[in-house]
């Protein structure tokens, strides 16, 4: 049996019409669910970089990631193992916090390194970066308070050292 | 650069032009107009379908016979929907083809203008590439790309959507522009030698090899490497559907097509072998039955242009990437003969003990006019099949000897694709007899082309195996549905004869004893006004043999009909 694993792609493609939706396409024919998915301009203008995270099986993916490489517009496609690479997200929370339960609150994020980047009377934002695992870990702590929205950037990622994105 | 003014559309036929198109098949419409008003005293001929599927397998046949990329020309919305047939049928097969339609002025896209569709986003899974036109000046240079990706690599269909406002605006640019393509790439690089060094080793251990050449193979011009190398090695060679015509089926160590309705030797020797080498096949679903018993005890190589077809379908030991003459050639030095002398006496044993053949008493039957064209036309002429059982027929009886002379829908199975594309395989090689082996159903889907076969006096010969009936669902319904037959009566169809005739320059004729095939079928030789029509009323339920169940193993190949009572096991496959 394949196992279902977590893969990071990154595709750099030319900056192009429909290069997203081509993309798109390949990982819903095959009925992949893409999790997260990053577009952003790369250094050079004509170029984006997108990061994309999906759940399936190796092989499935490896067709994928194949039937990408084709797509005229994609320039490089390559799964990241999270060994060698730096897989970084951010999320903003919106908390329901009164003075009363601020303290306790401003004490769990700053021991996530978290920042407060909004703050009222009754509630507060907070933002925070890491990996994934560590976002999870930040959120469910302040889940004892009232989440009122939640938003997640969805990963990034770049490889270590020598190694091309 | 341009001497005078020219619109979008003006320097969109000058870039065909020069590109060395002769044929435009397409249909026109308002979004279009600019592009057919600038076709007015060009050199490229407009070839002016009845129907846009027709003029995309015109294309396609084009294409396929030719070897160049075949043009279609069409307008928005629904003139542009109905080249999707053709554009999946080129997509399926790796035929090179550029699709360019008209599309609303771009200020009124999006807003579901009269005959808008969203062309571009409608055909992106079934197009190699495509491009939405923003500007008048781009033309040149897209048009360009476009040539260059349909038809290098893995050729496929490229479509360019064109809105009405950028094809009737002043052109300005440049009519021979770079081209910008960095993320292209068409896979052409040299081979790996260490691989092909590899595979030279597997073969040399070999003693039971088995070539199976496919469409890549034809594509890349590999023919002749292809017989020095089977020559050489003494190995067989099977071809898949669309590889035939890659190598000669009167040579001794052809097998004819393998997979589900192929030969019966073919097919014993993909399960006997004790070696399998692909060139430019994609093991496709019709040849390997069930997945994971093909071939499970052979080593499996698998060369191909295209990377993505490594591992799809099966595991192989050895992937070769790159065209497959340039790793046939990197091949053939590297390799000797191979002790295969026992093994091809095993093979013409099977050939002895299961031939093709039919009964030639009783009624008029599909084979035994294949048997006689295929006779008659000796490999010389272009067969072009629509899709059924006399697709398959045509394929086991009609011996291909030359590449591109064999033509039929493969991948996507699309009816009503053999008669238009033999009309287009025609206009690409007009100095060979173009036949269409067509069935009664596939032919009524696109057979108004008839008057654009007649205007342009296009002689094909269109040979309707006709038995009332679609007789491959039909033969399913029999074998697999316990003979409940739904939706497969074709009560109601013309006489295709008098139809032909009813066409200005169209001849027809009707087929109805065995005793006359050679007759007709040289009558219709004879006849070169226009095209030709044989109405052959076949028997009625005959069924097509050998057969692999879908999702069956190869092994469980049905060599011969069974006995009435036997029932057969519904099939797991897909189709």
């Amino acid at each position: 049996m394949n196992t279902i694993k977590m893969h990071t792609i990154s595709v750099y493609v030319a900056n192009r019409p429909g290069v997203l939706a081509r993309i798109a396409q390949v990982f819903a024919r095959r009925g992949f669910n893409i999790d997260s998915l990053v577009v952003s301009p790369s250094i050079d203008g004509r170029y984006s970089r997108m990061t994309i995270a999906s759940q399936g099986s190796a092989e499935g993916l490896e067709q994928i990631i194949l039937q990408l490489g084709k797509l005229v517009d994609v320039m490089r496609c390559v799964d990241h193992a999270t060994d060698v690479a730096v897989i970084r997200e951010m999320a903003l929370v919106k908390l329901r916090v009164d003075t009363e339960q601020r303290t306790e609150a401003l004490q769990i994020c700053e021991h996530f390194a978290a920042k407060t980047v909004d703050l009222t009377e009754k509630s507060m934002i907070v933002m925070i970066t890491g990996n994934s695992e560590k976002l999870d870990a930040c959120i469910n702590m302040l889940r004892k308070f009232e989440v009122v929205e939640l938003v997640r950037t969805g990963k990034v990622v770049m490889a270590r050292g020598d190694e091309e994105t | 650069m341009s001497e005078a003014k020219m619109t979008g559309g003006e320097a969109l036929v000058r870039c065909l032009e020069n590109a060395g198109v002769q044929y435009i098949f397409g249909l026109p419409g308002g979004a279009a107009l600019p592009m057919f008003d600038a076709l007015v005293g060009s050199k490229i001929k407009l070839i002016l379908a009845r129907h846009e599927q027709g003029a995309a397998h015109m294309a396609d046949g084009y294409a396929r016979a030719t070897g160049k990329p075949g043009v279609v020309l069409a307008t928005s919305g629904p003139g542009a929907t109905n080249t999707i047939t053709g554009i999946l049928t080129a997509h399926m097969d790796s035929v090179p083809m550029v699709v360019l339609t008209g599309q609303t002025i771009s200020s009124m896209i999006g807003k579901d203008a009269f005959q808008e569709a969203d062309v571009f986003g409608t055909t992106m899974p079934l197009v190699k590439h495509s491009y939405l036109i923003k500007s008048t000046n781009e033309i040149p240079r897209v048009l360009r790309e476009a040539f260059y990706i349909a038809s290098t690599g893995r050729p496929g269909p490229v479509l360019i959507d064109i809105p009405k406002d950028y094809s009737s605006g002043l052109f300005t640019g440049d009519l021979y522009p770079e081209m910008d393509l960095p993320g292209y790439n068409p896979g052409t690089g040299e081979p790996d030698e260490n691989v092909v060094m590899q595979i030279a080793s597997a073969l040399s251990k070999s003693r039971r090899p088995l070539i199976l050449a496919g469409h890549g193979a034809l594509l890349a011009d590999a023919n002749e490497v292809l017989l020095a190398l089977a020559e050489k090695l003494k190995a067989p060679v099977t071809t898949t559907l669309l590889g035939k015509g890659v190598f000669p089926e009167s040579h001794p160590l052809a097998l004819g097509m393998l997979g589900m309705h192929g030969t019966a030797y073919a097919n014993k020797a993909v399960v006997e072998c004790d070696l399998i080498l692909s060139v430019g096949s994609r093991y496709d679903d019709r040849i390997i039955g069930k997945a994971s018993m093909f071939c499970r005890n052979a080593v499996r190589i698998h060369i191909d242009i295209d990377a993505a077809e490594f591992g799809r379908m099966i595991k192989c030991d050895y992937y070769c990437k790159g065209d497959a003459r340039k790793v046939l050639d990197m091949l053939l030095p590297q390799v000797g003969e191979l002790k295969t002398e026992e093994w091809l006496q095993t093979l013409d044993g099977y050939k002895e003990r299961y031939p093709l053949n039919y009964k030639k008493r009783g009624g008029l039957k599909m084979q035994h006019i294949l048997d006689v064209l295929s006779e008659m036309t000796k490999g010389q002429a272009i067969i072009v099949t629509d899709v059924g059982q006399h697709q398959m027929w045509a394929a086991q009886f009609c011996k291909t000897e030359h590449p591109h002379t064999w033509l039929s829908s493969g991948g996507a199975g699309t009816m009503g694709y053999g008669f238009p594309a033999a009309v287009g395989a025609y206009l690409g090689n007009p100095k060979r007899q173009v036949w269409a082996v067509v069935g009664d159903g596939g032919f009524q889907m696109t057979m108004c082309e008839l008057a654009t076969a007649c205007v342009n006096k296009v002689p094909v010969k269109v040979l309707v195996l006709n038995n009332r009936y679609l007789g491959m669902v039909r033969q399913w319904q029999t074998l697999f549905y316990d003979d409940r037959k739904s939706g497969v009566d074709l009560d109601g169809s013309p006489d295709f004869a008098k139809l032909a005739e009813s066409f200005p320059g169209g001849k027809g004729l009707t087929l109805k004893r065995a005793a006359d095939i050679r007759k007709v079928l040289q009558k219709a030789m004879d006849y070169n006004e226009g095209p030709c029509v044989i109405d052959a009323l076949v028997e009625k339920t005959d069924n097509l043999f050998p057969m692999i169940p879908p999702g069956a193993a190869v092994e469980d190949m049905i060599i011969e009909e069974p006995r009435a009572n036997h029932k057969l096991e519904k099939p797991t496959g897909s189709t």
